[in-house]
């Protein structure tokens, strides 16, 4: 009995954190039907923000506030990720939209900017940045407006970027010198978010050590849950999301602002992104890479589950994580000791967590094969559907 | 100038006369070092070319050929392994873990000529099993894509983990493999598996050059542009796409057999995740949809690749990611489907002095008369109709 709570326990712990970062990935994709593969990056930007809140804490505020540090930063990174997210909608995949493959394509190309921008930015960096893209925007705005009737008009725009990209590039190489300038914020390494002191113990329910982390993610999942479907069930700007959703040229006909109906999932998924991050940082120690520990496992729940409901989402994760920690642990073996030699050694071989992602993700092929739309399929009466 | 651009003639002959140019002159001019790395990325281009075929023609995004790249390597790689021990020895790796008898399915591969169908045959196999899973319950577009890589993650994981059956994560060298007498890694055998793959990489380009000029080819595009109407006219789909997408694998088996052997080591991380979606972006950078993109897409790439990595590394990953968001907004047919229709003679036209009119007055050509007709008909400029 115990072992049933004790694999339920972690199961459901796995199986939260899943729940948690692939929640704003499955509104987003129901909705735009956009694969956003910079959603693991979004997550590290979660993370990150969580770490820069706690040094402020450690830094700058009072001791006795540092405890409630990963509860502001919650939020934080909500806004941190959601922004980010809009930016991304904004500028990459309102051009896109109607090409799946195509925004696929953009984001991947996104998360390894963003990747690589943890790692390497410093002050001068930033600097840079910032001047570059400020060039960017203002070069074009001060030209006399004779050049805007030009043939090589076309050619402004770019030519501009170009050349604040050269002095963004410039300056920020030249600040590099600088010692105090130079100096990565984040680097390369994985940086670590000391949990308050509030998280560190465990509590034992029955023989169950259930560690307050998991049991804080746990919590925050349940929240997040309910504060989404309240939002999309309750709210005004929910139900125009779950119109289009359903039907997006009926919905613009009618008078839903589709474009803001957009951008405002975005923001909403992104930040849930950001939200897992804080999630994540709880679990060890994060890096620049978090994002591909998590994305696949993510798409996957979001495929198992359909686009139709949240409630498939969280099906998917929590069984895909119940899943992944029984063949994982290979405690079926403690439950059958007696099992026959071929079934035992076969347990042991994918009882590792690798092996055991290998099993579940071809049980997932199979479980396609009968049902092809995952879980809660949204109905309708498309060719396509 | 801007008709000598324009002609067709030049256009259709001059990438190929750049390509047969470089064959023949390169291994007089460039070092060893230099000419293996072109030989890597010659072979990386017949992925390339597999890749156009399932994703430009047929309009499918396989983000996981790295399995049937790291198939063909590993086949090749475990018959080189074999054939250069005594008779009764054990390739070394084994009796670090324990192992006293070759694993069976290593047995066949002490036959060159088993080897030389594996190469190809088997990561069909797998690719047209795989396939047809997928195609028969049409599941397509993102989710396609999505599949493929949850696939990629299965195989990765799986031969990562198996060090008593294929090395782990260590993989298997072969440029201490002695074959014909000479080294593998050795400077003469290096020429010869460049002329090699030159060889291959053309007859790989004729195959998909022959597959899609007929009636295949049709088909092919027609899944592509409006699956649902062809199933109506009477096709089935499901085996086009089952065919191109074995075909596909084959190729790609045979891209790592080659690369294999010229890098000298074949390793589950030729089947890591960003390394299968970078192929995509050879072939979009090149121009889906045109073979010889896709090869020129593959070499240019990765020579830019390595030539960026060995002066600035940090900046790489940046640049990679641009050229994602670059290639998908502004050049979505590529570089050679901008030169085959017509870009260079448009760029030119932004500078160049405007082409003398016959006509009088040269109405259609005044800027201004150009900008008061496009307020007239809206941004999107004459898409009234």
């Amino acid at each position: 009995m115990d072992l049933l709570y004790d694999t339920l326990f972690n199961g459901l712990a796995i199986g939260s954190v899943l729940v948690l970062a692939a929640l704003g990935l499955a509104v987003v994709f129901g909705l735009m039907g956009v694969i956003n593969m910079a959603h693991g990056e979004l997550m590290m930007l979660g993370a990150y923000t969580t770490f820069v809140v706690q040094n402020i804490f450690k830094a700058v505020l009072p001791e006795a506030l540092f405890p409630i540090y990963i509860l502001v930063s919650i939020p934080l990174a909500f806004l941190v990720s959601g922004l980010a997210g809009l930016l991304l909608e904004k500028t990459v995949i309102r051009r896109l939209y109607g090409r799946p493959l195509e925004t696929l394509l953009a984001t991947w190309g996104v998360s390894l900017i963003l990747q690589q921008f943890v790692r390497s930015v410093s002050s001068a960096f930033a600097i840079g940045l910032v001047l570059a893209v400020a060039g960017g925007i203002l070069i074009p705005r001060f030209t006399p407006k004779a050049w805007w009737q030009q043939r090589w008009t076309p050619l402004l725009g770019t030519g501009s970027w170009i050349v604040s990209g050269g002095i963004g590039i410039g300056i920020a190489s030249a600040l590099g010198n600088q010692r105090a300038l130079d100096q990565p914020w984040f680097s390369a390494r994985n940086i670590d978010v000391t949990a308050p002191t509030w998280l560190r113990g465990s509590i034992d329910v029955g023989a169950v050590n259930m560690p307050a982390a998991r049991l804080f993610i746990i919590a925050l999942t349940v929240i997040a849950l309910l504060a989404v479907s309240w939002f999309l069930q309750k709210s005004v700007w929910g139900m125009r999301i779950r119109a289009v959703t359903q039907n997006r040229p009926m919905s613009d006909c009618l008078g839903i602002p589709t474009e803001k109906v957009d951008a405002l999932t975005f923001l909403i998924g992104s930040g849930l992104a950001g939200v897992a991050g804080v999630a994540v940082t709880l679990l060890g120690s994060v890096g620049p890479n978090l994002g591909g520990n998590y994305i696949v496992d993510c798409f996957m729940v979001v495929v198992l589950g359909g686009v139709g409901k949240l409630a498939g989402t969280v099906l998917a994760a929590l069984g895909i994580g119940v899943l992944s920690y029984i063949v994982g642990s290979g405690s079926l073996l403690l439950v059958w000791p007696a099992m026959p030699a071929g079934l035992n050694d076969l347990i042991t071989f994918f009882a590792t967590t690798s092996m055991a992602k290998v099993l579940v993700f071809a049980l997932i092929v199979v479980f396609l094969q009968i049902r092809p739309a995952g879980l809660f399929p949204q109905k309708g009466r498309m060719v396509e559907a | 100038m801007a008709d000598w651009f324009a002609s067709r003639q030049l256009r259709r002959w001059l990438p190929w006369v750049l390509i047969v140019a470089a064959a023949l002159v390169l291994p007089a001019l460039l070092p060893p070092f230099r000419l293996n790395l072109l030989g890597r990325f010659l072979s990386l281009g017949i992925v390339a070319l597999g890749i156009d075929l399932i994703w430009g023609y047929t309009g499918m995004l396989s983000l996981g050929q790295g399995i049937f790249f790291a198939l063909g390597g590993y086949a090749l790689g475990m018959y080189l392994q074999l054939d250069s021990l005594e008779p009764g020895q054990l390739p070394e790796f084994f009796s670090l873990y324990g192992v006293k008898s070759l694993p069976a399915f290593w047995q066949p591969f002490n036959s060159p000529l088993f080897t030389f169908f594996a190469i190809w045959v088997i990561p069909a196999l797998v690719a047209g099993v795989l396939g047809y899973l997928v195609f028969r319950n049409r599941i397509k577009g993102v989710y396609f894509s999505i599949l493929t890589q949850a696939a990629l993650l299965v195989f990765f994981n799986f031969f990562n983990g198996q060090q008593k059956l294929i090395n782990g994560t260590n993989g298997l060298k072969t440029d201490t493999a002695v074959i014909f007498g000479q080294l593998v890694g050795s400077d003469g055998m290096q020429r010869v598996l460049f002329w090699i793959t030159v060889l291959l990489t053309i007859g790989a380009f004729l195959l998909c050059r022959w597959l899609t000029a007929g009636r295949f080819g049709d088909a092919l595009i027609a899944i592509r542009d409006d699956e649902p109407r062809l199933r109506f006219t009477g096709y089935n789909p499901t085996a086009y796409k089952t065919v191109v997408f074995a075909v596909a694998g084959a190729l790609a088996g045979i891209s790592g057999a080659l690369y294999t052997v010229q890098s000298g080591i074949v390793s589950p991380q030729y089947m890591a995740v960003p390394f299968s979606i970078e192929m995509v972006i050879w072939v979009a950078v090149g121009g889906r949809g045109t073979l010889i993109g896709a090869v020129l897409g593959a070499v240019l790439i990765n020579y830019a690749k390595s030539l960026v990595s060995e002066a600035l590394p940090e900046t790489w990953l940046f640049i990679q990611g641009g050229l994602f968001l670059l290639v998908v907004t502004a050049l979505p047919d590529g570089l050679v489907g901008w030169w085959r229709s017509g870009g260079p003679a448009r760029l030119i036209a932004l500078v160049a002095p405007p082409p003398k009119l016959s006509t009088y007055p040269d109405l259609d050509l005044n800027p201004a008369v150009k900008a008061e007709q496009q307020q007239l008909e809206g941004p999107s400029g004459g898409d009234l109709s």
